[in-house]
């Protein structure tokens, strides 16, 4: 669980997300840098707006027409940010999947599920209908979908959000890609729900060694899946290294705060801890550190500069001018 | 399915009936009587004439007289053209405007959807701005503008077609009709596809049809052409009866003889029947788009089940 590997399947170095508005440039993601081994799973949590979508979309290629990537991804050895859209395709699905944050939206309405899924098989596959009928109900089976083969000719609006995001998974695993994206894949559920999904995911990534990268804004999902996690605030990271250290010794007050802010059965306190104030507007970013505002600890200093993202402890990184152990002058 | 459908033919019923009797009273309420505008005849004529044709009972007679006939497919006869009725006339105009109705509509379908989907997906580009700028020109263009713009093009300066008739509908005939029929509808058509395949592009499911890796035209047309036909299709059941029983522009300038005709000079001359006849051929065929337009989202779309 090393956080630099010489066989990383995936680097990300210095990525940058800007969107050209009416308003100015707005920096969604700034100067991301993170690796993944093959079968490991990474977490990148953070509020709304954070850009953990943003970067999703941006190793996918599927940012918004305004948007602009700077840096590079390195995927298998290859920059995968400077491909064009046919080289593209062949990776997409096939080599790196992704499963969307909205189960009820992100299937074709006017489409039978069946044929959502083979046309994945049939294009990257070249399989015949017969044989991609067969292997999407396997993979069918594989999340656990009662009665696959019925399923197969029904609509999506006739299965459930959970049954609906169990196709969206089997979806993403039809070529067992060798990553897998999830944005936020149980936000939209139940939360019986979301444990199935849960469960079924860390089975998965079992089963096809698939690497993970689960965005998310619950720390409850990243503590059961997640080998590593990264913090984002505002486009910036905050905070990364293995899920233990980061959960269990956080560092950075963000994350402190996201930590206490998970409601507990067991506090006596009824009050529910919260971190005040709202993430800073894009196109106004303050100078310094961009959770300089909301941070209880917050000096001068923070004003004046951002942070650099240090490594204090071996395969931990944090962007903080308070050091560990409080502030020393 | 075919419950819905005769459903929908039962609840014709009262509709029509209802079109039938308001405008019926409406008509007749209205001041003058088709032979008010001749030169004065003897009142003996008249007298005659309108006992023949039951205009000298109470108006609820002559409603009840005239659902009769209607029973039995009879329009009645057509007060202006004494030697016609109502039904041999409009079984002589009728197919001219259908069929120039017809291409008309597969040419506005086409050409409509066709540069609607190129604006859209070069979204905001001069070719987008170039095919929106011709339909806005389509829409406030009125067609009496454009067809003898038409026949000044086409006959006058290069005498490349007739400038008018029908000659059993020959093709020479049917060009400029065609074009000042469609011209509109094109331009409307394109609008509604555009923006609606805009929305569509944008939805998350097409998102997914990326993810997964999918060339660009297949994503179209296998994904996004289908939500993004449903307001067009529900735009196309109105503007079908439009386009088939709309051509007064289009008769009046090219002596087609097709169905517009009748509407202005039935109105004008106080043919009650006429009036009558050409109002219920509307209010039939709209009626019965409307249906076809309902089956055709039913087609389209899997979470409407009749």
């Amino acid at each position: 669980m090393s956080l630099s590997n010489s066989k990383n399947l995936l680097e990300v170095n210095n990525l940058r997300v800007n969107f050209r508005t009416p308003d100015g440039l707005v920096t969604a993601v700034n100067d991301l840098n993170f690796t993944l081994a093959q079968g490991e799973t990474l977490g990148i949590v953070g509020e709304s707006g954070s850009g953990k979508s943003q970067t999703a979309f941006a190793l996918m290629g599927l940012l918004a027409g305004n948007g602009i990537i700077e840096g590079e991804a390195r995927f298998n050895e290859q920059n995968i940010l400077t491909l064009n859209e046919k080289a593209m395709n062949r990776i997409r699905s096939k080599e790196i999947a992704m499963i969307f944050q909205d189960p009820m939206t992100s299937l074709n309405p006017y489409m039978k599920v069946g044929k959502q899924l083979m046309e994945v098989l049939m294009l990257h596959k070249g399989m015949s209908k017969a044989e991609a009928f067969e292997a999407s109900v396997k993979m069918l089976d594989a999340v656990k979908m009662p009665e696959a083969r019925k399923r197969m000719n029904m609509y999506p609006h006739e299965f459930s959000g959970g049954m609906r995001q169990r196709v969206m998974i089997a979806m993403a695993l039809l070529c067992q890609p060798k990553l897998l994206i999830a944005d936020e894949p149980t936000t939209a559920l139940d939360v019986t729900v979301q444990a199935q999904i849960l469960t079924l995911l860390n089975e998965l990534k079992d089963d096809f060694n698939t690497s993970i990268i689960m965005i998310t804004h619950d720390l409850g999902v990243v503590a059961g899946l997640c080998d590593k996690v990264l913090v984002m605030y505002a486009g910036q990271t905050m905070e990364y290294g293995t899920a233990e250290d980061v959960f269990y010794r956080p560092t950075h007050p963000y994350t402190q705060g996201l930590l206490k802010a998970i409601p507990r059965l067991d506090a006596d306190d009824e009050k529910l801890s919260t971190i005040p104030g709202n993430p800073p507007n894009l196109l106004q970013m303050p100078s310094g550190c961009p959770f300089q505002a909301r941070c209880e600890f917050a000096k001068d200093r923070c004003g004046e500069s951002m942070p650099p993202l240090e490594e204090y402890a071996p395969g931990q990184l944090r962007a903080c001018h308070k050091s560990v152990d409080g502030w020393v002058v | 399915m075919l419950t819905f459908i005769s459903k929908r033919i039962l609840e014709a019923i009262p509709t029509l009936l209802i079109l039938i009797t308001v405008s019926f009273f409406l008509m007749h309420s209205a001041p003058g009587s088709p032979f008010s505008s001749e030169r004065a005849l003897p009142p003996e004529v008249l007298a005659n004439i309108n006992a023949k044709y039951h205009l000298d009972e109470p108006v609820i007679n002559q409603y009840f007289y005239y659902l009769g006939g209607l029973l039995q497919g009879d329009l009645g006869p057509s007060f202006r053209y004494k030697d016609f009725t109502i039904n041999e006339l409009i079984a002589q105009s009728f197919p001219v405007s259908a069929e120039i109705g017809i291409w008309s509509f597969l040419v506005a379908l086409l050409v409509g959807v066709g540069c609607g989907i190129i604006a859209a997906l070069r979204q905001n580009s001069w070719l987008d701005y170039s095919v929106m700028g011709f339909a806005n020109l389509g829409i406030v263009l009125p067609n009496f503008v454009l067809a003898p713009l038409c026949i000044l093009f086409f006959s006058i300066y290069n005498h490349w077609l007739p400038p008018g008739g029908w000659n059993g509908g020959a093709w020479p005939y049917l060009v400029m009709p065609v074009i000042a029929m469609s011209t509109s509808y094109i331009a409307q058509i394109a609008r509604i596809t555009r923006g609606s395949m805009i929305e569509t592009m944008h939805s998350n499911f097409i998102r997914t049809a990326r993810a997964k890796g999918l060339p660009k035209y297949r994503i179209i047309f296998q994904h996004a052409l289908r939500p993004a036909m449903l307001p067009v299709i529900s735009y196309l059941g109105p503007a079908f009866v439009g386009i088939v029983t709309g051509s007064v522009i289009v008769d009046v300038y090219f002596g087609t003889g097709g169905i517009g005709q009748h509407f202005i000079n039935g109105a004008l001359n106080r043919d009650y029947s006429m009036v009558m006849g050409v109002t219920i051929l509307v209010g039939t065929l709209t009626i019965l788009f409307n249906a076809v337009v309902d089956i055709l989202y039913a087609v389209i779309d899997p979470k409407i089940r009749y």
